[in-house]
Protein backbone atom coordinates (compact mmCIF):
# COMPACT_ATOMS: atom_id res chain seq x y z
CA UNK A 1 0.00 0.00 0.00
CA UNK A 2 2.89 2.26 0.90
CA UNK A 3 4.06 4.49 -2.13
CA UNK A 4 7.64 4.88 -0.96
CA UNK A 5 10.30 2.51 -0.98
CA UNK A 6 12.70 3.91 1.41
CA UNK A 7 12.29 6.52 4.08
CA UNK A 8 14.75 9.23 2.65
CA UNK A 9 12.26 8.38 -0.57
CA UNK A 10 10.02 10.53 1.29
CA UNK A 11 12.06 12.70 2.63
CA UNK A 12 13.97 13.52 -1.06
CA UNK A 13 9.65 13.75 -2.76
CA UNK A 14 11.16 13.44 -6.42
CA UNK A 15 13.39 16.47 -5.86
CA UNK A 16 10.48 18.16 -4.79
CA UNK A 17 11.40 18.13 -0.89
CA UNK A 18 12.18 21.53 -0.19
CA UNK A 19 8.88 22.99 -1.69
CA UNK A 20 6.79 20.10 -0.06
CA UNK A 21 8.05 20.02 3.49
CA UNK A 22 8.79 23.90 3.38
CA UNK A 23 4.36 23.62 3.09
CA UNK A 24 3.65 21.05 5.27
CA UNK A 25 6.28 22.64 7.82
CA UNK A 26 4.80 26.08 8.15
CA UNK A 27 1.38 24.77 8.15
CA UNK A 28 2.16 22.44 11.06
CA UNK A 29 3.92 25.33 12.52
CA UNK A 30 1.07 27.43 12.19
CA UNK A 31 -1.22 24.92 13.76
CA UNK A 32 0.99 23.99 16.93
CA UNK A 33 1.45 27.86 17.57
CA UNK A 34 -1.88 29.29 17.28
CA UNK A 35 -4.04 26.92 19.60
CA UNK A 36 -0.93 27.56 22.51
CA UNK A 37 -1.21 31.52 22.14
CA UNK A 38 -5.67 31.07 22.23
CA UNK A 39 -5.03 28.90 25.18
CA UNK A 40 -2.60 31.25 26.99
CA UNK A 41 -4.77 33.94 26.34
CA UNK A 42 -7.59 32.70 27.76
CA UNK A 43 -5.72 31.78 31.03
CA UNK A 44 -4.37 35.65 31.18
CA UNK A 45 -7.95 37.07 30.45
CA UNK A 46 -9.10 34.88 33.31
CA UNK A 47 -6.34 35.77 35.59
CA UNK A 48 -7.15 38.96 34.96
CA UNK A 49 -10.69 39.32 35.54
CA UNK A 50 -10.38 37.30 38.38
CA UNK A 51 -8.16 40.11 39.97
CA UNK A 52 -10.29 42.78 38.91
CA UNK A 53 -13.67 40.55 40.40
CA UNK A 54 -11.67 40.27 43.90
CA UNK A 55 -11.07 44.17 43.57
CA UNK A 56 -14.27 45.13 43.43
CA UNK A 57 -15.98 42.71 46.10
CA UNK A 58 -13.52 44.47 48.21
CA UNK A 59 -14.38 48.18 47.42
CA UNK A 60 -17.83 47.12 47.87
CA UNK A 61 -17.45 45.55 51.43
CA UNK B 1 -28.98 43.94 32.86
CA UNK B 2 -29.46 40.23 33.62
CA UNK B 3 -33.52 40.64 33.45
CA UNK B 4 -32.10 41.02 29.48
CA UNK B 5 -34.93 38.88 27.46
CA UNK B 6 -33.27 36.03 25.27
CA UNK B 7 -35.37 35.53 22.23
CA UNK B 8 -32.77 33.21 20.84
CA UNK B 9 -31.55 31.21 23.56
CA UNK B 10 -28.52 30.19 21.19
CA UNK B 11 -27.17 33.61 20.96
CA UNK B 12 -27.11 33.82 24.70
CA UNK B 13 -23.46 33.91 25.46
CA UNK B 14 -24.28 32.29 29.27
CA UNK B 15 -25.58 29.24 27.14
CA UNK B 16 -23.46 29.22 24.57
CA UNK B 17 -20.04 29.44 26.48
CA UNK B 18 -20.42 25.72 28.45
CA UNK B 19 -21.39 24.47 25.45
CA UNK B 20 -18.21 25.65 23.23
CA UNK B 21 -16.33 24.47 25.94
CA UNK B 22 -17.62 21.08 26.08
CA UNK B 23 -17.94 20.43 22.37
CA UNK B 24 -13.64 21.83 21.73
CA UNK B 25 -12.31 17.88 22.49
CA UNK B 26 -14.56 16.47 20.18
CA UNK B 27 -13.22 19.15 17.40
CA UNK B 28 -9.53 18.65 18.65
CA UNK B 29 -10.27 14.78 17.87
CA UNK B 30 -11.87 14.55 14.68
CA UNK B 31 -9.16 17.15 13.46
CA UNK B 32 -6.42 14.67 14.41
CA UNK B 33 -8.59 11.72 13.23
CA UNK B 34 -9.02 13.49 9.89
CA UNK B 35 -5.90 14.63 9.77
CA UNK B 36 -3.92 11.80 10.11
CA UNK B 37 -5.91 9.81 7.89
CA UNK B 38 -5.25 12.58 5.36
CA UNK B 39 -2.34 12.69 5.78
CA UNK B 40 -1.55 8.91 5.42
CA UNK B 41 -3.43 9.03 2.44
CA UNK B 42 -2.31 11.94 0.67
CA UNK B 43 1.61 11.87 1.85
CA UNK B 44 2.15 7.43 1.90
CA UNK B 45 -0.88 5.87 -0.18
CA UNK B 46 -1.09 8.61 -3.45
CA UNK B 47 0.50 7.77 -6.32
CA UNK B 48 3.09 10.52 -8.15
CA UNK B 49 1.38 12.82 -10.53
CA UNK B 50 2.27 11.87 -14.00
CA UNK B 51 2.49 15.88 -14.60
CA UNK B 52 4.13 17.47 -11.62
CA UNK B 53 5.73 14.58 -9.92
CA UNK B 54 5.93 14.19 -6.09
CA UNK B 55 5.43 18.49 -6.15
CA UNK B 56 1.60 18.27 -6.51
CA UNK B 57 1.14 16.95 -3.20
CA UNK B 58 1.37 20.75 -1.92
CA UNK B 59 -2.14 20.30 -2.57
CA UNK B 60 -3.16 18.40 0.41
CA UNK B 61 -3.03 21.54 2.15
CA UNK B 62 -3.07 24.32 -0.49
CA UNK B 63 -6.56 23.22 -1.40
CA UNK B 64 -7.76 23.02 2.55
CA UNK B 65 -6.60 26.21 3.75
CA UNK B 66 -7.53 28.08 0.57
CA UNK B 67 -10.87 26.67 0.85
CA UNK B 68 -11.52 27.41 4.85
CA UNK B 69 -10.44 30.96 3.85
CA UNK B 70 -13.45 31.24 1.95
CA UNK B 71 -15.82 29.70 3.59
CA UNK B 72 -14.53 30.95 7.07
CA UNK B 73 -15.36 34.94 5.45
CA UNK B 74 -19.02 33.71 4.30
CA UNK B 75 -19.65 32.28 7.45
CA UNK B 76 -18.22 35.80 9.22
CA UNK B 77 -20.49 37.64 6.79
CA UNK B 78 -23.06 35.49 7.42
CA UNK B 79 -22.42 36.27 11.52
CA UNK B 80 -21.97 40.26 10.18
CA UNK B 81 -25.44 40.47 8.64
CA UNK B 82 -27.20 38.13 11.68
CA UNK B 83 -25.36 40.83 13.94
CA UNK B 84 -26.40 43.96 11.19
CA UNK B 85 -29.76 43.00 11.33
CA UNK B 86 -31.12 41.78 14.62
CA UNK B 87 -28.53 43.24 16.63
CA UNK B 88 -27.66 39.77 18.71
CA UNK B 89 -24.31 39.87 20.86
CA UNK B 90 -22.97 36.41 20.13
CA UNK B 91 -22.70 37.26 16.12
CA UNK B 92 -20.10 39.57 16.51
CA UNK B 93 -17.89 37.90 19.18
CA UNK B 94 -18.11 34.47 16.63
CA UNK B 95 -16.90 37.01 13.70
CA UNK B 96 -14.10 38.20 15.92
CA UNK B 97 -13.13 34.78 16.63
CA UNK B 98 -13.02 33.07 13.50
CA UNK B 99 -10.71 36.61 11.40
CA UNK B 100 -7.58 35.53 12.68
CA UNK B 101 -8.16 31.63 11.95
CA UNK B 102 -9.17 32.62 8.96
CA UNK B 103 -6.02 35.29 8.06
CA UNK B 104 -4.05 32.87 8.96
CA UNK B 105 -5.67 29.91 6.23
CA UNK B 106 -5.47 32.73 3.60
CA UNK B 107 -1.75 33.18 4.30
CA UNK B 108 -1.25 29.28 4.51
CA UNK B 109 -3.14 29.20 1.03
CA UNK B 110 -0.73 31.99 0.06
CA UNK B 111 2.60 30.83 1.28
CA UNK B 112 1.75 27.17 0.01
CA UNK B 113 0.74 28.64 -3.36
CA UNK B 114 3.93 30.27 -3.50
CA UNK B 115 6.32 27.19 -2.68
CA UNK B 116 3.80 25.05 -5.40
CA UNK B 117 4.31 27.78 -8.23
CA UNK B 118 8.42 28.55 -7.63
CA UNK B 119 9.20 24.70 -9.15
CA UNK B 120 6.06 24.58 -11.77
CA UNK B 121 5.19 27.95 -13.25
CA UNK B 122 9.37 29.28 -12.14
CA UNK B 123 7.78 31.61 -10.21
CA UNK B 124 6.98 32.14 -6.64
CA UNK B 125 4.13 34.96 -7.60
CA UNK B 126 2.54 36.44 -10.37
CA UNK B 127 -0.27 39.26 -10.42
CA UNK B 128 -2.91 37.18 -11.86
CA UNK B 129 -6.63 37.20 -10.74
CA UNK B 130 -6.66 33.96 -8.75
CA UNK B 131 -3.39 35.12 -6.56
CA UNK B 132 -4.45 38.60 -6.49
CA UNK B 133 -7.69 38.15 -5.18
CA UNK B 134 -6.64 35.65 -2.62
CA UNK B 135 -3.84 38.45 -1.29
CA UNK B 136 -6.57 40.79 -0.79
CA UNK B 137 -8.59 38.40 0.77
CA UNK B 138 -6.02 38.40 3.52
CA UNK B 139 -5.99 42.03 3.33
CA UNK B 140 -10.06 42.21 4.12
CA UNK B 141 -8.95 39.71 7.47
CA UNK B 142 -6.13 42.26 8.71
CA UNK B 143 -8.24 45.12 7.71
CA UNK B 144 -11.08 43.70 9.95
CA UNK B 145 -8.96 42.55 12.54
CA UNK B 146 -7.74 46.13 12.57
CA UNK B 147 -10.76 48.10 12.76
CA UNK B 148 -12.05 46.23 15.43
CA UNK B 149 -9.31 46.57 17.19
CA UNK B 150 -9.16 50.58 17.21
CA UNK B 151 -12.74 50.89 18.12
CA UNK B 152 -13.13 50.42 21.49
CA UNK B 153 -16.84 50.11 21.73
CA UNK B 154 -17.35 46.50 21.36
CA UNK B 155 -20.84 46.89 19.52
CA UNK B 156 -19.81 49.77 17.42
CA UNK B 157 -16.80 47.39 16.65
CA UNK B 158 -18.86 44.80 15.77
CA UNK B 159 -21.43 47.08 13.53
CA UNK B 160 -18.16 48.76 11.37
CA UNK B 161 -16.79 45.19 11.20
CA UNK B 162 -19.74 43.91 10.01
CA UNK B 163 -19.94 46.71 7.49
CA UNK B 164 -16.79 45.88 6.28
CA UNK B 165 -16.92 42.10 5.87
CA UNK B 166 -20.60 42.24 4.16
CA UNK B 167 -18.63 44.74 1.46
CA UNK B 168 -15.55 42.57 1.11
CA UNK B 169 -17.97 39.77 0.24
CA UNK B 170 -17.80 40.48 -3.04
CA UNK B 171 -14.11 39.29 -3.03
CA UNK B 172 -15.07 35.69 -2.50
CA UNK B 173 -17.16 34.56 -5.96
CA UNK B 174 -13.99 36.77 -7.61
CA UNK B 175 -11.57 34.32 -6.19
CA UNK B 176 -13.48 31.29 -6.63
CA UNK B 177 -14.80 31.97 -10.14
CA UNK B 178 -11.04 33.92 -10.96
CA UNK B 179 -9.70 30.46 -13.30
CA UNK B 180 -12.82 30.72 -14.96
CA UNK B 181 -13.27 34.42 -16.02
CA UNK B 182 -9.74 35.57 -16.68
CA UNK B 183 -6.67 33.63 -18.34
CA UNK B 184 -4.71 32.88 -15.64
CA UNK B 185 -2.07 31.04 -14.91
CA UNK B 186 -3.41 29.18 -11.63
CA UNK B 187 -5.40 26.23 -12.93
CA UNK B 188 -8.80 25.25 -13.14
CA UNK B 189 -10.44 23.64 -9.67
CA UNK B 190 -9.74 20.12 -9.71
CA UNK B 191 -13.18 18.97 -8.15
CA UNK B 192 -16.62 20.00 -8.85
CA UNK B 193 -20.03 18.32 -7.85
CA UNK B 194 -20.50 16.25 -10.98
CA UNK B 195 -16.43 15.38 -11.37
CA UNK B 196 -13.29 15.11 -10.53
CA UNK B 197 -10.19 15.49 -12.32
CA UNK B 198 -7.99 13.53 -9.80
CA UNK B 199 -7.19 10.21 -8.90
CA UNK B 200 -9.65 8.58 -5.82
CA UNK B 201 -6.87 8.49 -3.79
CA UNK B 202 -5.53 11.89 -3.98
CA UNK B 203 -9.14 13.15 -3.89
CA UNK B 204 -9.96 11.62 -0.58
CA UNK B 205 -6.54 12.18 0.72
CA UNK B 206 -7.34 16.43 -0.37
CA UNK B 207 -10.71 16.00 1.35
CA UNK B 208 -9.74 14.19 4.63
CA UNK B 209 -7.23 16.87 4.67
CA UNK B 210 -9.83 19.47 4.22
CA UNK B 211 -12.42 18.05 7.21
CA UNK B 212 -8.92 18.47 9.65
CA UNK B 213 -8.63 21.67 8.46
CA UNK B 214 -12.49 22.08 8.82
CA UNK B 215 -12.49 21.03 12.54
CA UNK B 216 -9.25 22.47 13.61
CA UNK B 217 -11.12 26.07 12.50
CA UNK B 218 -14.14 25.20 14.52
CA UNK B 219 -11.77 24.22 17.74
CA UNK B 220 -9.64 26.86 17.54
CA UNK B 221 -12.20 29.30 16.91
CA UNK B 222 -14.78 28.00 19.50
CA UNK B 223 -11.60 28.65 22.21
CA UNK B 224 -11.36 32.48 21.21
CA UNK B 225 -14.28 33.09 21.47
CA UNK B 226 -14.74 32.18 24.81
CA UNK B 227 -12.17 34.01 25.63
CA UNK B 228 -14.00 36.88 23.84
CA UNK B 229 -17.19 36.03 26.23
CA UNK B 230 -15.77 36.40 29.24
CA UNK B 231 -14.00 39.43 28.26
CA UNK B 232 -17.08 41.32 26.88
CA UNK B 233 -19.19 40.14 29.44
CA UNK B 234 -16.77 40.13 32.48
CA UNK B 235 -19.74 42.31 34.66
CA UNK B 236 -22.34 39.91 34.26
CA UNK B 237 -23.14 37.56 37.00
CA UNK B 238 -22.66 34.56 34.39
CA UNK B 239 -19.01 35.26 34.08
CA UNK B 240 -18.56 36.16 37.69
CA UNK B 241 -19.80 32.51 38.36
CA UNK B 242 -18.08 31.06 35.62
CA UNK B 243 -14.77 32.40 36.85
CA UNK B 244 -15.18 31.65 40.61
CA UNK B 245 -16.40 28.19 40.10
CA UNK B 246 -13.23 27.79 38.57
CA UNK B 247 -14.10 25.66 35.80
CA UNK B 248 -11.69 25.25 32.45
Amino acid sequence: MIYWNSFSDFLHMGGYGLYVWGSFGVTALIMLVEPIIVARQQKAVRVRLKRQIRAESRGTE
Amino acid sequence: MNDRFNLYKFASPATFYPLAGTLIPYFWALSAIFGLAGLYIGMLVAPTDFQQGEGYRIIFIHVPASWLSMFIYLIMAFWAAIGLAFNTRLSGMMAQALAPTGALMAFLSLWTGALWGKPMWGTWWVWDARLTSELILLFLYIGYMALTAAIDDARRADKAGGLLLLVGVVNIPIIYFSVKWWNTLHQGSSVNLTKSSMAETMLWGMLLMAMCFWMYSIAVAFMRVRTIMLERERNTDWVKAELEGGGK
